[in-house]
């Protein structure tokens, strides 16, 4: 393809577009135009994460505002009315009457939350070890890489209740419940470094031979600003594709702790509580208590991991 | 007084697998010296080329005299001073700022996510300079325009983004600039276009070039001096007229057979013998001696140092006349 | 030339749609290659040379597609055939070799497994037989120890030796076409006029129609009979090689002549032809070339460039050198 102009798309600009229209016209965006997956998986994302942040606004009901609850409304099916006030549950109400569809906007927060901390979390670890590990060369770099390969054969979750563990053996017993959700972010973002760091320092290494790089050390700039001005910045596209798709894999381990029982604590419950706590009444017969989460659970991470994989195809030039 | 003098350069690289499977096969450490015992001198305002096939060592050169390789042996001494061996820093800056470079591959040398702008007044900048207005004069200066200047590169072609290469060596008035294989990447006619520029900036500036190249004509049409190297070595030195009248080593005999010539229709000629050797067990004696057609029983047995042939420098046996 | 040429391509187009509009790559290209005749295909990057040839064996990348024009391969329409036709052509009637020698191997095979595939793939013999074959080819691209080194893998050779790896295995079907697309860049000079001259004996002993695609005018100059330069996707100027380089009727080929260094030689600068190629989604009307062209006038920024082809005017030009004097 030697032959190809640089760019055989660009439009020729007659009249210097505005800032927006040249936005608009990117070949990101017209990608983006052009694929229905990620057109439907954004807007899902989007109307979830929407939905959490507003969840005070939206909830028709304060789950964890005891003056509001009453027992007598535990149980009750989905589209039902409150015994009390006459207000549907349209999703039910759990076993202590706590109307299902707010404590699922309560419980994305939380879930969103974490996941957005954790793969922030894990991101600045990666990115700066991948980065030093790259650059440095060397011992240094044989040491973390070969930590994250160690690191690398146990699974994320089996990490993450380590890490958990040993951070809530430091937690005094009367700030657990508080320090719960800081613990949950912490063991799921160093469990997901690993991936960052490779990712990084395989760009890292590839940038460095770049004749870029050495024209900024001929100048005299420092390993540091050139790790950070010059590198940086081109190792962020794969980062991107990675952090989006651990954003679905955090989700999810979220709510595989909280579901095993060590994560979120039933005064703050989490998609995952919210699944462990339904999941008792499923054979009972209220089915909605474990359904309706889950069903949120699902599409939220799939939506995420489909943007994820539509982004990496759209950030990859040879897939075009 | 010569402005760049480069006495017995040498560089080893060390090439061993690495330690565990070292020891796991009993292999020895295995070294490559890329560039050995090179001395040749450079006058200020002229322009002297580097020539050689792959594995010649000339764009190690290259780096060791711009500082970003440490020699193993020998030295780059520039306005008289050793890089390596300078202490004082403010000298150590004064000609870290007279030396830039320019790269062969005009789409890996500038960084795709800055600005023209930042690009061409890193050098300044980086020095805590004021860089007012710098890229766009010497944006000017290079056949682009001002406007240019907030474009990012991949806005440009491949010609394009080498002058706004050369405007950035600019920017920090060197004296000498490095140019490694900067126009290989380019077509012919963008070629001749940066060649031209890079001609008038040298008389404007009366800057000095150090040009690497392993393209004869290019060689021919820039250079005040020309040093051929094979493996590592100088093997001959001498002025453009005189290398391409009248070659003395047989190396250098060989490539100016080989190269192919516009004029040559037709043109049958016995290519040459056998492959450049393996850089890390290379031939005794003189290195070229297994391809060479002159070759005698000295050559293999002893290595002729550089010495000087009528106007040239050569190192061989037979145009030395001792054999 | 008296006899049916092997290749024969006419008005060729390829076109790539894109956001921006329809770009053609190539634009109505039309040329013949003879049995034993070697056509050197010159432009600069984006001129369409690589595509032209890659268009022949049907090895276009997608989106880019033929979308008019005919090719004729020894009296056969093959532009039309299915992938699969296509592909049997391709070895036994065409033999390729690209730049990088390393691309066209597969690197966990060894050579001789190669080699004897696509011998057996194409022509009816055994095992052994193609074994035998594959070592005489291997002679006869100038491996020395051939039989011992038959069960080599490709990275056990140096880039020369791979190359000639390649240019065995691209005739060891005995095609009666080979497309050489710059089969000496990544070389050095030294190595490239061993390959150079391999090639030449081989083709005029076996009397193998070549397309050489180079951006090396000395290279042409040396190797091909004919040449064709492209000019954004277009012919240029089509001819017997010496007249085209030593007389050039296309101002751009003049251009391209000039700006070698040789061609400069003892004068302080080098000829330059103004401005650069245009990109194919930014032509300008008329002529490709007049933004360029010192002799521009009138006629050449309204009306197209008249087409060349075989049987034409050499130079795509309506006011060609040499002959308006």
């Amino acid at each position: 393809m030697t032959d190809l102009p640089q760019s055989p798309d660009t439009p020729i600009a007659v009249k210097k577009p505005s800032r927006l229209q040249e936005i608009w016209a990117s070949d990101f965006l017209w990608q983006f135009r052009r694929s229905p997956v990620a057109m439907v998986s954004f807007a899902v994302v989007m109307l979830l994460v929407l939905s959490a942040v507003f969840a005070p606004l939206i909830a028709p009901h304060d789950p964890f505002n005891p003056a509001t609850l009453n027992l007598m409304n535990g149980f009750t099916p989905p589209g039902e009315a409150n015994m009390f006030t006459q207000d549907t549950f349209f999703l039910g109400t759990d076993d202590q009457g706590r109307d299902v569809f707010s404590t699922i906007l309560y419980g994305m927060r939380i879930s969103l939350f974490v996941g957005f901390a954790a793969v922030l979390l894990a991101m600045v670890i990666g990115i700066t070890l991948g980065l030093i590990a790259g650059y440095v060369g060397g011992w240094t770099e044989t040491i973390i890489m070969r930590v994250a390969d160690v690191q690398l054969t146990f699974p994320a979750i089996l990490v993450a209740m380590l890490i958990f563990g040993i951070a809530k053996g430091f937690t005094p017993p009367e700030y657990r419940d508080q320090m719960a959700i800081w613990v949950l972010i912490l063991a799921i973002g160093l469990s997901d470094w690993v991936q960052f760091a490779r990712v990084v320092r395989g760009a890292t290494l590839v940038e460095k031979s770049k004749e870029y790089v050495q024209a900024a050390k001929l100048i005299g700039r420092t390993p540091f600003a050139i790790m950070l001005r010059h590198i940086l910045p081109n190792v962020l596209s794969p980062v991107l594709v990675i952090a989006t798709i651990s954003l679905a894999l955090a989700i999810i381990a979220e709510a595989t702790l909280s579901f095993l029982g060590v994560g979120a604590p039933p005064t703050q419950p989490s998609l995952g509580t919210l699944i462990r706590i339904g999941q008792g009444f499923l054979f009972s017969g209220e089915w909605w208590i474990l359904l309706f989460p889950s069903i949120t659970l699902l599409a939220l991470a799939l939506s995420v991991n489909l943007l994820g994989d539509w982004l990496r195809d759209a950030l990859n030039p040879k897939l075009r | 007084m010569s402005l760049v003098s480069i006495q017995n350069l040498t560089r080893v690289f060390d090439v061993s697998k690495p330690w565990l499977n070292r020891v796991i096969e009993r292999l020895p450490k295995r070294y490559l010296t890329a560039v050995s015992d090179v001395s040749f001198d450079i006058p200020a305002k002229t322009t002297y080329a580097l020539v050689g096939e792959s594995g010649s060592g000339k764009s190690t050169i290259g780096k060791m005299v711009v500082g970003l390789l440490p020699p193993s042996e020998g030295g780059v001494t520039i306005n008289g001073i050793d890089l390596a061996i300078e202490t004082d820093d403010d000298k150590i800056e004064s000609v870290r700022s007279d030396i830039q470079m320019i790269f062969q591959d005009p789409y890996a040398s500038l960084n795709p996510r800055w600005r023209v702008r930042d690009i061409i007044q890193e050098p300044v900048v980086a020095r805590g300079g004021k860089a007012t207005g710098l890229a766009e004069r010497l944006l000017e200066q290079v056949g682009l325009t001002a406007s240019d200047a907030d474009k990012f590169p991949h806005e440009f072609s491949g010609g394009q983004r080498q002058r706004i290469c050369v405007a950035r060596a600019l920017a920090s008035e060197p004296k000498l600039i490095v140019c490694d294989e900067p126009t290989s990447a380019l077509d012919v006619s963008v070629q001749a276009q940066v060649l031209n520029l890079m001609s008038d900036l040298k008389d404007e500036f009366g800057l000095t070039y150090l040009f690497i190249s392993h393209d004869l004509t290019v060689v021919q049409h820039m250079a005040d001096r020309i040093g051929v190297l094979y493996l590592g070595r100088l093997v001959e030195e001498a002025s453009p007229d005189a290398l391409f009248d009248a070659p003395q080593h047989p190396y250098t005999q060989m490539l100016l057979e080989a190269a192919p010539r516009m004029d040559g229709f037709g043109r049958e000629v016995e290519p040459p013998k056998g492959e450049i050797p393996d850089p890390i067990d290379p031939p005794s004696g003189c290195a070229f001696h297994p391809r060479c057609p002159m070759a005698v029983a000295k050559c293999s047995a002893e290595r002729p140092a550089l010495k000087t042939v009528g106007e040239s420098r050569v190192a061989c046996w037979v145009a030395q006349g001792d054999t | 030339m008296s006899a049916e040429p092997v290749l024969s391509v006419r008005d060729l187009v390829v076109e790539i749609p894109t956001r921006g509009g329809l770009l053609r790559p190539v634009d109505r290209v039309s040329y013949d290659i003879g049995a034993g005749e070697i056509l050197g295909v010159v432009g600069e990057s984006g001129a369409g040379k690589s595509m032209t040839g890659n268009a022949v064996i049907g090895l276009l990348d997608r989106p880019a597609r033929i979308t008019s024009g005919e090719i004729w391969l020894n009296g056969e329409r093959i532009d039309q055939l299915s992938m699969r036709e296509l592909r049997k052509r391709r070895g036994k009637q065409i033999g390729m070799v690209f730049q990088d020698p390393l691309t066209s191997l597969n690197p966990l095979i060894p050579i001789g497994q190669q080699l004897t595939e696509t011998i057996r793939e194409h022509l009816p013999v055994t095992a052994a037989e193609a074994r035998q074959r594959a070592i005489r080819s291997l002679e006869e691209v100038g491996i020395p120890a051939a039989a011992e080194r038959i069960d080599s893998y490709p990275f056990e050779f140096s880039g020369g030796m791979r190359q000639r790896v390649v240019i065995a295995l691209a005739l060891c079907a005995e095609p009666s076409l080979v497309i050489a697309d710059e089969p000496t860049t990544a070389l050095d000079v030294s190595v490239q006029a061993q390959i150079i001259a391999l090639l030449k004996r081989l083709c005029r002993e076996r009397g193998t129609a070549v397309m050489l695609v180079t951006h090396d005018m000395g290279v042409i100059a040396e190797t091909a009979d004919r040449v064709a330069v492209m000019y954004a996707g277009r012919l240029a100027e089509l001819g017997p090689v010496r007249e085209v380089l030593t007389e050039p009727h296309h101002p751009y080929t003049s251009g391209l002549m000039g700006s070698t260094p040789l061609a400069s030689k003892g004068q302080p600068r080098l000829h330059q032809i103004p401005g650069s190629m245009p990109r194919l989604g930014a032509l300008p009307d008329g002529c490709a070339f007049n933004p360029r062209c010192p002799k521009a006038q009138d006629k050449c920024r309204q009306n197209p460039e008249p087409r060349i082809g075989p049987a034409d005017p050499r130079a795509a030009c309506w006011f060609p050198l040499g002959e308006t004097a």
